[in-house]
């Protein structure tokens, strides 16, 4: 039948992004002349890039939070989510509550902040490497979990192991368990092995098993990627 | 210096325990001196293929609770005078083992013997990782099957994290022992070949067992099929394996399949 109906699939995808998160001390009033020399030194600095307001060192109420948010506006800075304070402080006309949020390296802005400047600045922690090498063969029960980039393993994959990468997986020897590719929602991402006789492979959330794979394809050195919804495989060589 | 192997597979009935008996005897008959370990906790079976059952007084228990010396438990073979059983209980389960107890024992057994053998549960679970804690070397034995082969390929991964070598950050020996290979099924393609089962574990061969009555009529014998009858295809395939764990360099033949003159030119009988 040519009319059949398909139910469109409805993806939810984690992501993780980078936000500032400004600390205001009391007393706010001073805290905000000192956040408008800062805009000064670098104007333009918030434009586009939402924060996040933490308010573990006051202890504003309703009202106080909302007039803080309205005067952060009032200088282009748009507050996308509250940390530190109680679910039961915000009302429903302010950003929602935020938790887990963890530190990364700051921005200019607070470098050249005046209460910092006298301190050395601290090093920036080491940005992780933008692939793993796998030298051993993943064997069956095994996960290898590398969300911050590609993944490339030296020998095979076994039925039952598990590859999961952030960005592509290369896998130089046999494709035999599963391989997930692009785990966060990148659509780019690829699947390369030297020979496929896969569980499952997913791209950017979309899954497909192999067993319905083009017997042309099988044990041959194959790549893997997306193209719109749907998941292409096909010979190297 | 001593070394302690274990007999592993993940999977049952492969032929860990004929394996541990096999190679032990073996071993034991070049006059090194051997124990082989039963960590098989409540369904111990070493005993009984050692022929060695009528003779268990106290167990690998009850050394490792410290209820009973050593010496009281070990139990020397009465044809190879050089090969020792501690045997499990049957009586108990796995819970009985402790961490410090089975550390305690086997660096006990590693003063007195050349090899320690622990023949390991099936499972991933407790008691097959304490068999596999304290080893310098595992014999990883597989039949040609690709539920075996998968079960082998993750006793392999757990081998490399969770025994004490590889938690200071070395490798240990690992060894394929293929057994139950019918050359007959394997060439009309109803087992996996040789070839696929070490492309898929990736690890060295130790032997082919061939599949074959003289087993099991020699476990039910209780006597190893090494000592029942040394000139079996199998038997000598024991032999042969437990030189290469000796770190001799051996080629492993692989089995083919025996066809009598009137097979040849009759083909086989129809069924």
């Amino acid at each position: 039948m040519s009319t059949e109906v398909r139910p469109r699939p409805v993806r939810f995808r984690g992501r993780s992004y980078l936000a500032f998160s400004l600390a205001p001390e009391p007393p706010i009033a001073d805290w905000l002349t000192d956040l408008d020399a800062a805009i000064s030194r670098s104007s333009g600095f918030f434009v586009g890039r939402p924060a996040v307001l933490d308010l573990a060192h006051t202890a504003l109420s309703q009202p106080a939070i909302a007039l803080l948010i309205q005067e952060l506006e009032s200088r282009d800075i748009r507050i996308m989510g509250i940390e530190g304070a109680e679910s039961a402080d915000l009302g429903p006309g302010l950003p929602p509550l935020l938790t887990s949020g963890r530190p990364a390296s700051g921005g200019e802005l607070v470098r050249s902040a005046p209460e910092v400047k006298d301190k050395p600045t601290p090093k920036a922690p080491e940005p992780p490497p933008g692939s793993l090498l796998v030298e051993a063969p993943v064997r069956s029960g095994q996960t290898i979990y590398y969300p911050n980039g590609d993944v490339v393993v030296l020998g095979s994959v076994g039925s039952g192991a598990e590859v999961v990468a952030g960005g592509s997986i290369h896998i130089y020897g046999a494709l035999r368990g599963r391989a997930m590719a692009g785990a966060s929602g990148n659509a780019k991402a690829r699947i390369f092995c030297r020979k496929i006789e896969a569980e499952l492979l997913a791209i950017g959330g979309y899954y497909r098993t192999v067993d319905d794979l083009e017997d042309d394809l099988r044990n041959r050195p194959v790549q893997a990627w997306l193209d719109g919804n749907a998941m292409l495989i096909a010979a190297l060589e | 210096m001593a070394k302690v192997v274990v007999v592993t597979s993940g999977k049952g009935g492969v032929g860990k325990t004929t394996s541990t008996a096999g190679l032990g005897t073996a071993l034991a008959q070049t006059g090194q001196t051997v124990v082989v370990v039963d960590f098989d906790v409540g369904l111990r079976n070493l005993d009984l293929v050692l022929g060695a059952e009528r003779r268990v007084v106290f167990d690998f228990i009850n050394v490792v609770q410290g209820a009973v010396k050593l010496h009281q438990a070990l139990i020397r073979d009465k044809r190879v005078e050089t090969l020792w059983l501690l045997p499990a209980s049957q009586t108990r389960d796995k819970d009985a083992l402790s961490d410090e107890g089975v550390a305690r024992v086997i660096a006990e057994l590693r003063t007195r013997f050349d090899w320690i053998l622990c023949d390991s549960p099936a499972g991933i679970e407790r008691g097959a990782t304490l068999a596999m804690r304290h080893a310098d070397a595992a014999v990883i034995v597989t039949n040609p099957e690709v539920s075996s082969v998968r079960d082998s390929d993750r006793i392999i991964g757990l081998l490399d994290s969770k025994t004490e070598k590889a938690e200071r950050g070395e490798r240990i020996d690992k060894h394929i022992l293929i057994t139950r290979y019918d050359a007959g099924r394997a060439s009309r393609g109803e087992m996996l070949n040789i070839t696929d089962v070490l492309e898929i574990l990736s690890l060295p061969l130790l032997g082919i067992i061939p599949e074959s009555e003289e087993v099991l009529r020699a476990s039910n014998l209780g006597t190893p099929v090494v000592l029942n009858n040394p000139a079996s295809p199998p038997a000598r395939a024991y032999l042969e394996a437990a030189r290469r764990l000796m770190g001799e360099q051996l080629d492993v033949k692989v089995p083919s399949e025996k066809r009598g003159l009137f097979t040849k030119l009759f083909g086989r009988r129809a069924a």
